[in-house]
């Protein structure tokens, strides 16, 4: 009875030690290729800026403190960096109105898809991942087409005499909105379908067999049930909109920086790498600080799934 | 295509690569995008069998942060006269001595012995030009030789102005309109240009680079800009106009150095001293629609180039014009600041 005990702890042990060995692979890329460069930024950003450009490798927390805090240029006194503030509260307005909208086109569309015989569903998913063909610097300058003052919706208002000025949609941050919400919204749908198809749909019926209304089905059945697809598609869109560059840059025409235009600057015109090193970091918190919102939530529901 | 045809037509590939690996020489260009004659270029493979590459950057910052990393394998660079002194202070490039080469006696006099490179010991001219105002004639029809266009916008042009969000060049033009002096570091004047910049903001439609073709389908209708780009866009739109603002306007010059590290460097010095021919100076000019700072290169220039007023400056905006220098790290911090909160 001991040595079967025994034998079947060895073999745990063996087991362990093989799943490591097959993983390594994988944990040393995300190593090098993630944590290193990391690190990296992590270091530098607790060096001093050089006069032009790079470090110097003097330690020094004035990167982090021009983060949160400036001098002020003509008196001197040190107040909230309100223009850091400003840029971080405009990219994380954007990023939850992109994510809200997403959620708004997106679930009609994971709905259908889900709803479909399953033989054509192949094919509206196809048809969902399309985009994903095009280079997204190439879809942005066809949206720039389509909202531009003489582009094809101004035009067609026009012509059909609905307004007789253009309406200036481009350089907006409605722009950037209509940029982001078209380049995410398939990392919306696809994990939205993904709980939809295992909805069981016959809790619909019942609910609807109880008398319930459509609406009080979607939100008392069909919402807590997708909830996961809900927030984990909300991840998807809401992290690489933070730290969306293109977009904002084309659509927004640059007036207005988001936080990627903001480190960009750093790194660039403004020469300031220690300055550009401590935002991303706080970037990078502030998806942690998401993330953890997240897998804690997700955790919760899938209690009341059992 | 099946394996039968393909495998010939790799032989043939593979012929080919070795055949222009064959040439005596090799040359790598760091240069920025959209900026390189291709004649001009294999004129000079041809005269000196020589292999030449280009790999484009877009920013000087870019540049100077790939070079200082080293290894790059690049022979040759072609930074902004703003930082030719970084490149030199931080011994990137090597001491060529342009001004002892044969074609150095076609360097027009005001550009033989600049501040940023005295003597001509590690530059040659490459382009020069200006940053100016380009206005719609056909949305405004006022006078538009003044940064008034872009910092107290007439009524005209309001909610269609682009400014190109070049903070040197933005900061530059903001100080000169209100009378200061290139890298002030006068906090009363800053303040000023601070509030101006931020009141002036609210009449941009954009702060774009991408002039050439927004002028051209009107979604701007008056820019900052750099000159040759002013000419591509008058060749396409004749109502398109450059304007010299009269309160002073920023000059620049590209130049290109050879780096230490360069692994061909006698291929690099042959380039330098071929650029400085007057007819490749004008091949050069033609592709960048820029000027080049090489004398009788004029007769050999294109004709819409010749008398063009965005390249051969009107005498009585000539005194107005100023090369832009580099600003101290302290000043730039300060400039930097301001800039940000412009664009919060």
């Amino acid at each position: 009875m001991a040595s079967a005990q025994e034998t079947a702890l060895s073999a745990e042990r063996q087991d362990i030690r093989n799943r490591w060995l097959l993983s390594a692979p994988a944990l040393i890329i995300i190593l090098l290729a993630a944590i290193g460069p990391l690190f990296i930024v992590l270091i530098y950003s607790f060096l001093a800026a050089g006069p032009y450009g790079d470090v110097e490798w003097k330690f020094s927390t004035d990167g982090w403190i021009s983060v949160f805090l400036q001098r002020d240029i003509f008196d001197d006194t040190l107040s909230f960096a309100d223009a850091h503030l400003a840029i971080f509260w405009r990219s994380v307005k954007l990023s939850i109105g992109t994510t809200l909208l997403t959620i708004v086109f997106g679930f009609p569309t994971a709905y259908f898809i889900a709803t479909r015989p399953e033989r054509t569903r192949e094919m509206w998913l196809f048809l969902i991942t399309i985009p994903f063909w095009t280079n997204l610097l190439i879809r942005t300058f066809a949206i720039l087409q389509i909202i531009r003052n003489e582009g094809i919706i101004n035009t067609l208002l026009i012509k059909a005499g609905f307004i007789n000025q253009p309406i200036q949609i481009l350089f907006t941050d409605t722009a950037i909105m209509i940029g982001m919400v078209y380049v995410y919204l398939p990392l919306m749908v696809l994990p939205l379908y993904a709980s939809m198809e295992k909805l069981d749909f016959r809790l619909v019926e019942a609910g609807y067999d109880l008398y319930a209304s459509r609406f009080a089905v979607l939100r008392r059945i069909i919402f807590p049930l997708v909830k996961p697809g809900v927030i984990a598609g909300s991840i998807l869109v809401f992290i690489p909109s933070l730290g969306a560059y293109v977009t904002p840059s084309l659509l927004g025409g640059g007036k207005n920086m988001m936080l990627g235009n903001l480190i960009e600057l750093q790194f660039g015109q403004g020469r300031n790498w220690p300055l550009g090193s401590a935002i991303s970091i706080t970037l990078m918190a502030i998806v942690m600080i998401a993330l953890l919102a997240y897998v804690r939530n997700a955790g919760s529901s899938e209690v009341r799934h059992g | 295509m099946n394996w039968k045809t393909t495998a010939p037509a790799i032989g043939l590939a593979l012929l080919a690569s070795t055949g222009l690996a064959r040439a005596e020489g090799e040359l790598n260009i760091y240069n920025w995008g959209n900026y390189t004659s291709p004649d001009v270029i294999k004129k000079f493979e041809e005269k000196y069998k020589v292999k030449v590459t280009i790999t484009d950057y877009d920013s000087n910052d870019t540049a100077l942060a790939k070079v200082r990393q080293g290894g790059t394998g690049f022979d040759i660079a072609i930074p902004s006269q703003t930082y030719v002194p970084i490149w030199i202070e931080e011994g990137l490039v090597q001491e060529t001595d342009p001004s002892t080469m044969e074609n150095f006696k076609n360097v027009a006099p005001e550009w033989a012995n600049p501040e940023f490179d005295p003597g001509r010991k590690f530059t040659v001219p490459w382009a020069w030009g200006t940053i100016g105002v380009v206005v719609n004639t056909d949305a405004y029809k006022g006078p538009a030789d003044s940064w008034s266009i872009i910092f107290n916008t007439p009524d005209e042009l309001k909610g269609k102005v682009n400014v190109v969000p070049e903070m040197g060049d933005v900061m530059f033009a903001a100080i000169m309109y209100l009378g200061g002096e290139q890298c002030t570091d006068d906090k009363a004047l800053l303040k000023k240009v601070r509030d101006m910049l931020v009141a002036a903001k609210p009449n941009w439609v954009a702060m774009e680079y991408n002039t050439i073709e927004r002028m051209g389908a009107g979604d701007f209708k008056a820019t900052s800009d750099w000159n040759g780009s002013a000419l591509r866009q008058r060749l396409a739109h004749p109502e398109i106009h450059f304007n010299y603002p009269k309160e002073g306007f920023g000059m620049w010059s590209d130049n290109v150095v050879v780096l230490k590290e360069a692994k061909n460097v006698e291929n690099a010095k042959l380039f330098q001293n071929f650029i400085m021919d007057p007819e490749n100076a004008a091949g050069l000019s033609a592709f960048h629609r820029y000027a080049n700072a090489i004398s009788g290169s004029e007769k050999y220039m294109p004709d819409d180039m010749k008398d063009a007023p965005e390249v051969v400056i009107p005498a009585d905006a000539k005194p107005h014009g100023e090369l832009q220098k580099m600003c101290s790290p302290e000043t730039q911090a300060l400039y930097t600041k301001i800039w940000t909160e412009l664009q919060k």
